[in-house]
């Protein structure tokens, strides 16, 4: 079973490092998403610190929902998904592997970039640990969530829109108690209620998920 | 005892009932071709007997256990080549059966069942080529290789010829003598003749009739 695990995420990252672009596209999307804000709302260095967090985290959102509608879709459309079905495998280890490869070609990046943009628009440095931490326990969450839309608009037109609309609502904990606990850290205030709640968010999901996104996987391969 | 069974099984798609009443038996050695005209439940009872789609009523099984109960256990005996040829473009050939060959058998040895694979379907010369530059008929060749590249009793092929030269239908057709031969079994579905010594040919047009008939009967009333 590990085995197999571990084959399912080797192949994942393998096509995702042969088809370089796409992650790098999240990452690029990013970026540029933060850098319009300064435009939008002016340099002021006092406002764009005040909605650092904010923006970051709903840029961090955007950019993950972006690629989340390929999660499943490839496969689906070039008949590797009901193979991978039928492999010797239980559907919902295949999720959980699908949704590990995932983070690390998107989340991780995402991370990685994060301090960069905070640096950016000013946030204070206190923020920049606490921002890291907070997305390094709230992307595995999005990812998984992001799996059941993923799996649910298999087989539909214009899905990627679907997709938004099915999941961006269920990633609103995730954003609050995410840009919570950065603020709190910048305000010398206690942030472990929010991490506790974020890590309590990623724990229900990595069960629940997964069993959800095999399910609607089963539905679409009828 | 008939090693693989399909009993009184309807097939619904949507609100259309495909087919009704149809049974099927395969042992040890057999090979069944299912003929019938587009739309008469073909592709449908593959995916049954893989166990992609559930049948409304009756029961298949493998050695009178229900396949169902054991889903993970059913997939590791067959092989299921559909419509798609399920090859990611950015994989060269061989990249792309290896993942097949570790995924249903094991690491060990599967460079080698993947060379044998190649060359049971003629594109040992395609092994490093990336799977984008492929011809439809390359590109279907590979996805039949699947079938050598790990040890399966079943293979469940539908319209296998899509695309295949006459070279490559001879090859098939020797393949799956070579695979029944040592106990394997094979179902396919076809328009095109496929020569077999002792097969089975299943005609799904009176199953697919009487589900027609069936509904027309429950419309009427």
């Amino acid at each position: 079973m590990m085995r197999r695990f571990s084959l399912l995420v080797r192949r994942d990252l393998r096509l995702a490092q042969r088809q370089g672009l796409d992650s790098l596209m999240v990452v690029m999307f990013f970026v540029i998403a933060v850098v319009l804000f300064p435009f939008g709302v002016g340099p002021e260095p006092g406002i764009l610190a005040r909605i650092a967090a904010g923006v970051i985290w709903v840029a961090a959102l955007l950019s993950t929902m972006l690629s989340l509608e390929r999660l499943f879709l490839t496969d689906y459309e070039d008949g590797s998904l009901e193979l991978l079905a039928l492999s010797p495998v239980t559907l919902e280890v295949l999720v959980l592997a699908k949704v590990i490869a995932h983070w690390l070609t998107t989340g991780l990046p995402l991370i990685i970039a994060a301090p960069l943009l905070a640096v950016l628009l000013n946030m204070d440095a206190d923020g920049f640990w606490v921002l890291i931490g907070a997305l390094a326990l709230g992307t595995p969450t999005l990812s998984l969530l992001g799996a059941v839309g993923a799996a649910l608009i298999l087989g539909s037109r214009r899905g990627g829109v679907l997709l938004s609309l099915l999941i961006l609502p269920l990633f609103i904990p995730v954003l609050i108690f995410g840009v919570s606990a950065v603020d709190s850290a910048i305000g010398g205030y206690a942030i472990k209620a929010q991490f506790l709640i974020l890590g309590g968010l990623f724990v229900f999901a990595l069960p629940l998920c997964p069993w959800a996104a095999a399910a609607g996987i089963r539905q679409s391969l009828e | 005892m008939t090693l693989f069974t399909g009993s009184d099984l309807t097939c619904v798609r949507g609100e259309r009932t495909v087919f009704r009443g149809l049974s099927f038996e395969l042992d040890a050695g057999g090979l069944l071709v299912l003929v019938g005209p587009n739309g008469s439940g073909k592709s449908s009872l593959l995916r049954l007997m893989a166990g992609l789609l559930l049948p409304a009523h009756g029961a298949i099984r493998w050695q009178d256990a229900d396949t169902r109960d054991d889903p993970e256990t059913h997939n590791g005996r067959l092989h299921y080549v559909g419509h798609h040829d399920a090859i990611k473009p950015v994989l060269t050939v061989t990249e792309n059966l290896r993942f097949w060959a570790e995924m249903h058998g094991g690491n060990a040895g599967a460079n080698n069942r993947v060379a044998e694979a190649l060359k049971g379907f003629g594109i040992s010369y395609l092994s490093d080529v990336p799977a984008r530059f492929l011809s439809a008929g390359q590109s279907r060749r590979t996805s039949l290789a699947r079938i050598l590249s790990s040890p399966a009793p079943l293979w469940l092929l539908d319209e296998p010829t899509t695309a295949l030269d006459k070279e490559a239908v001879a090859a098939l057709e020797s393949i799956i003598a070579q695979h029944r031969a040592a106990g394997g079994m094979a179902v396919i579905s076809t328009h095109t003749p496929i020569s077999g010594d002792g097969a089975e040919t299943l005609d799904l047009t009176p199953f697919a009739q009487a589900a027609h008939d069936f509904e027309d009967g429950s419309a009427a009333a």
